[in-house]
């Protein structure tokens, strides 16, 4: 366990001294400032309106026209940012050799990626986080639930956990940090999108592709629904990701 | 303390390390030599865990490598060819970080940092970034790495690369100080190292164990016939004649003439001292002999003779097979043996 914190805290850290975790973290809150602000005037506009129509007694839900959109979008910005993040968790320690360090002091290769999936976790909470600031705004000048918000945020974490696995893994299988990046990118596109093809093929092949879409499961969450069957999938997704990471760390190690 | 037994190592058909054995005994430095591409670095890697063997076991400390990884990495301090640092950590922070991965108390960390530093004197660069040191200070930050934890065993891939003349000869000094409680295997390419630190040299190439034995051993031993040197000042005379008329002189070599007069290589049957008469020679044909001593083998020129008698060996046996593959071969089996290191 002490182990794992040691690495965590590494992956940490080295966000941290690089410009790494500013760039990351202060782009992400501009963009969710930028989606903040144009929903609020969507929704300023709407009630306005609403107002003028004479539904002024019924007061606008903030939960589904701002926390809603919001967490949505945000989902999205991560498919963009978290293969950055994760793209250089094996491949810069292969390259720059501290790989054999790692791998030949007192560790087993659970703790270190356990160690650097919680590292890059922390950074992602840590996204999360700021954008705790923009909610605060709603809770202190309106009267939004807070039970759907909090789900939400379990589901992003969760879904965004689910990302950063997939990062490990391609992370682990190659050098360079631009493959990684675009690799993961690409996967996990291909796992959002999957549910499209739904329609299109059999009843059967349907209900496997819309189960397997990672957005699918989200949509729930961010409505305030915790379904355990939502959280068995991200689990058993991450679970999947880091136990086929370890196995091509292990490759990687036969192959030399 | 250590033991190698049988170690194969494959990269798909390529042969990196060929049926190699060995052992080290608590306590004794050997140096592990070879040419580049030898197989030298992939056996350490074997050794440290780093990767497993296609076939064979290695144990250190008791503890099979890949049986109990994790106890035999706490007994084990490797430098790695290229010091595995972090170049955005200070020498500090790095090797705080390299005692918390090895399980070191809290407490205890700040002392043994302090330690590894000053006995690899980098204490003066301990606020600095890794990324930032030069080759020298890096190599240095890699072995207090490795020796930080006090492990039983040190497995150090060219220690000396990179440094210049007074930090290899700290180091060297280092090494032989760390070898009363710490069992060491270092591999080189470089010959003299090898004859000043070590014990016992195992001499590897393409693979295979060509020979093992301690540095002096294989000096003496690969004399096929003994040889002396002579520098003499014959006024431009020809010496050679003069020389083979001494009784057990078998052959006579001229060197360079040079500023202290010509370089003269006499050759005798083994076991024969024919230094007194090649002097009487040299000095009642009223030439000057300004130098005379006997030669020895330097390591470099067995170094050479092993690796290339094997190479030599392979051409003239195979000429259209792959030679590796293999392991049948009578030369290369005789060659493996403890004790019997091909002639010349």
């Amino acid at each position: 366990m002490r182990n794992i914190a040691t690495i965590a805290h590494k992956e940490l850290r080295s966000y941290f001294v690089s410009p790494i975790a500013y760039v990351v973290v202060g782009f992400f809150a501009i963009l969710f400032g930028y989606f903040f602000v144009a929903n609020l005037s969507v929704m300023v506009r709407f009630s306005m309106q609403a107002g003028m129509f004479g539904m002024g007694g019924q007061s606008i839900n903030i939960n589904e026209f701002m926390i809603r959109p919001l967490l949505s979008n945000t989902a999205i910005v991560l498919l963009f940012f978290l293969p950055f993040l994760t793209a250089r968790a094996y491949a810069e320690e292969k390259k720059s050799g501290t790989i054999e360090l790692l791998l030949t002091s007192p560790l087993s290769d659970l703790e270190i990626i356990l160690g650097k999936f919680l590292g890059v976790l922390a950074l992602f909470a840590l996204m999360l986080v700021v954008t705790g600031a923009h909610m605060g705004i709603l809770f202190w000048y309106g009267e939004p639930e807070l039970g759907p918000m909090l789900s939400g945020y379990l589901g992003l974490l969760l879904m965004g956990a689910s990302f950063i696995s997939v990062g490990l893994l391609v992370s682990s299988a190659t050098r360079n940090q631009v493959v990684a990046g675009v690799i993961t990118f690409a996967l996990l596109l291909l796992f959002w999108v999957l549910s499209w093809m739904a329609d299109s093929v059999g009843p059967t092949s349907q209900a496997v592709l819309s189960y397997l879409s990672i957005l699918e499961h989200f949509d729930d969450f961010s409505k305030g629904v915790i379904d355990t069957k939502h959280v068995t999938y991200y689990v058993s997704f991450i679970a999947l990701g880091l136990f086929l990471t370890a196995k091509a760390v292990d490759t990687e190690r036969w192959r030399g | 303390m250590i033991e190698v037994q049988h170690v194969t190592k494959r990269y798909g058909p390529t042969v990196a390390v060929d049926d190699v054995s060995f052992r080290v005994e608590r306590g004794q430095i050997l140096g592990f030599l070879g040419p580049n591409g030898a197989g030298k670095t992939t056996t350490m890697r074997v050794l440290t865990g780093y990767m497993p063997p296609t076939d064979g076991r290695a144990i250190i400390a008791g503890y099979d490598v890949f049986e109990e990884p994790v106890k035999a990495k706490r007994q084990t301090g490797y430098l790695p060819e290229s010091p595995p640092l972090y170049p955005d950590m200070t020498v500090r922070e790095y090797l705080t970080f390299v005692a918390r991965i090895n399980g070191i108390a809290a407490g205890d960390r700040h002392a043994r940092v302090d330690t590894a530093m000053r006995r690899t004197s980098v204490a003066d660069v301990a606020d600095r970034h890794c990324g930032k040191l030069s080759k020298g200070y890096r190599q240095r930050v890699g072995l207090a790495q490795a020796i930080l934890h006090n492990p039983g065993v040190l497995i150090l891939d060219e220690p000396t690369a990179g440094l210049d003349p007074k930090q290899i000869i700290e180091t060297r000094e280092l090494i032989k100080e760390l070898a009363g409680d710490h069992t060491i295997i270092l591999s080189t390419h470089i010959l003299p190292e090898v004859s000043q630190t070590c014990e016992r040299v195992v001499i590897i190439n393409k693979g295979r164990v060509v020979a093992e034995d301690t540095p002096d051993n294989l000096t003496g031993r690969l004399h096929g016939s003994a040889t002396i040197h002579l520098q003499v000042d014959t006024g431009g005379a020809d010496p050679t004649a003069a020389l083979l008329q001494v009784p057990g002189v078998t052959g006579v070599s001229l060197g360079e003439v040079g500023s202290d007069g010509r370089g003269v290589d006499v050759h005798s049957a083994e076991g024969a001292d024919v230094r007194r008469d090649v002097a009487g020679a040299v000095v009642s044909q009223g030439w000057g002999l300004l130098e005379i001593r006997r030669a020895r083998l330097s390591l470099e020129e067995i170094f050479l003779q092993l690796t290339t008698t094997e190479e030599e060996e392979e051409a003239a046996e195979t000429g259209e097979a792959l030679p590796e593959i293999e392991t049948g071969d009578p030369g290369a089996t005789a060659a493996a043996g403890p004790n019997g290191p091909p002639g010349p």
